[in-house]
């Protein structure tokens, strides 16, 4: 990368099932002050503090906020420059990222935020599936990882034990961090017990919904952020790829697009073994089937290999490589939120400062961040300390 | 000096909102050829690209692994194997049928991309991935995806 970019600060709510009490506006607003106040940064024209702010929020999620339009002003907009990415959080990261490397920016600020208690998620994500063919036999975000994973658990003997595994990981991994929605102590016949959702996920091994809650950060060229913090983190490789929409031009038990992701992140940052080499991981699993199937795709293990990963003991917190410490999405993210707060964690490990869901001494990690039906669109950001 | 505020009560004001909209989509010159295949023949046709030759369906404008523009239409006998499926038993208002039902993808012979679609005509505990279809048409045809009902077993 031509110089680095650093994170020099971050900040989330506690993710909740419905923050009623709360307008969006004051849900920004929160994080926002937040990393301001750790930075000392205040919003400025001339260079010397936040050059632009980036929002990821998906439009329709908002009804009444559609486009974000009536909230620019809480992340410092008013008057200011104001950019917006329609999509996971994880792409706002991405985006931010280059306006700094392009010398557009020296400082962004960051935010993602998201109430699924005020809209039917189900709904709105029916609506991002084509019109013409896959939305009008009702194909929603929910069926469609359902043929992902009757796909990719049938191809690959991958058992209803191994994928219900990945929930009581998460749950449990949730109990250390005071943040995450779900920390109940699961077992893995606790989740086979659940009732079937959409065979073969059954809803013990779906994300939570609704989950309301928002994360900031600030993004800084090298040369500030080394003034800004004494513990940046940087952004070592971003890489993102998009693959087929229509579920049946894919070959859907396999993650091609995340691993082409991966792939191009990982050649930035020297990666060549990512098991061996990154200290944590925090992926986007909004089923459990994902994260076995995410594990394949950001090289963690070979294809197919996804339930013998879990079954080793290796993604556990105290393995070689743990895979959400942070209990993940499982435990309770809201949607667009989830890939900016996979960073946030990273950053808060790579910093020491995780408390109890700590990974002694991190120095690397990855995120990830997906948008559309069954992993379609795959965003993966290497960090360092 | 200090001031008194009145006490605000704990219980917030929610605002409900509405916003129903209607889309009219265009289906395209292809999407157009395709659905009326099926609407005036109850034939599934595929585009074939002159790059990869691949054949696909449902069909787009271009093949989006060689970029370039597809044009030779081929006639599918519909029948096909199932590569995939999953049974829906949650309730959603923009769902065509009452759950529990079934989606397949369909891959049909000749075509080397599959159709997602209803499996009609079937046990939900008995769908296997492999098993043999063949499309079941409605017989009130509108120009719709929908004009096939569903993919029943064939043998």
């Amino acid at each position: 990368m031509a110089g680095r970019v650093g994170i020099v600060a971050v900040a989330q709510t506690k993710f909740e099932e419905r923050k009623d009490a709360l307008h969006s506006a004051e849900l920004m607003y929160d994080v926002t002050r937040d990393v301001l106040g750790q930075t000392g940064l205040e919003f400025k024209e001339d260079r010397t503090g936040i050059d632009c702010t980036t929002v990821a929020y998906f439009d329709l999620f908002g009804g009444p906020a559609g486009s974000h339009m009536h909230l620019g002003y809480i992340v410092g907009a008013y008057e200011r420059e104001d950019e917006r990415v329609t999509s996971d959080g994880a792409l706002a990261v991405y985006y931010a990222a280059m306006q700094i490397l392009s010398g557009h920016c020296d400082v962004v600020l960051l935010l993602s935020h998201n109430k699924e208690s005020q809209c039917q998620k189900n709904q709105i994500e029916w609506v991002g599936m084509d019109p013409v063919y896959q939305r009008r036999v009702g194909i929603d975000f929910v069926s469609a990882a359902a043929l992902q994973a009757m796909r990719y658990t049938t191809k690959y003997g991958i058992t209803p034990e191994q994928c219900a595994k990945v929930v009581v990981k998460s749950r449990k991994n949730a109990g250390n961090n005071p943040n995450a929605m779900c920390c109940d102590s699961l077992t893995v016949d606790d989740v086979l017990r659940s009732a079937m959702l959409c065979d073969p996920i059954r809803i013990q091994e779906a994300k939570p919904v609704p989950v309301d809650g928002a994360c900031a950060l600030i993004l800084a060229c090298e040369e500030k952020a080394k003034k800004i913090t004494d513990k940046p983190v940087w952004i070592t490789g971003l890489g993102t790829c998009y693959d087929h929409h229509e579920l049946g031009w894919r070959e859907l038990a396999d993650c091609g697009a995340l691993a082409t992701a991966a792939q191009r992140a990982y050649k930035m940052a020297g990666i060549k073994e990512p098991l061996k080499e990154f200290d944590l991981a925090e992926v986007s699993e909004q089923y459990s089937y994902q994260e076995l199937l995410w594990s394949e795709g950001l090289g963690f293990c070979g294809k197919g290999e996804g339930g013998k990963l879990i079954d080793s003991g290796k993604t556990q917190m105290g393995g070689e490589l743990p895979i959400n410490p942070s209990g993940g999405i499982l435990s309770g993210l809201p949607v667009c939120v989830a890939g900016m707060q996979r960073v946030v964690e990273c950053v808060l490990q790579l910093r020491g400062e995780a408390g109890a869901r700590q990974v002694p001494g991190a120095k690397k990690a990855v995120a990830q961040g997906v948008d559309g039906p069954a992993g379609q669109l795959q965003c993966v950001i290497t960090l360092e300390n | 000096m200090s001031h008194h505020l009145p006490e605000i009560s704990d219980e917030p004001v929610i605002a409900e909102v509405i916003a129903h909209t209607n889309f009219l989509v265009s289906t395209g010159a292809t999407g157009t050829r395709f659905l009326k295949e099926i609407r005036d023949n109850k034939k599934i046709m595929g585009l074939k690209c002159p790059g990869c030759s691949k054949v696909h369906v449902p069909p787009r404008l271009h093949c989006p692994t060689c970029f370039v523009k597809m044009t030779e239409w081929v006639e599918l006998s519909g029948k096909g194997s199932l590569t995939s499926y999953t049974v829906v038993r949650y309730q959603e208002p923009y769902m065509p049928k009452e759950p529990p039902y079934a989606y397949g993808v369909i891959q049909m012979d000749g075509a080397d991309t599959g159709l997602a679609h209803f499996l009609g005509e079937v046990d939900l505990d008995k769908i296997k991935i492999g098993m043999r279809l063949e499309p079941v048409f409605k017989e009130e045809r509108e120009g719709s995806i929908l004009d096939i009902d569903y993919f029943k077993p064939s043998s």
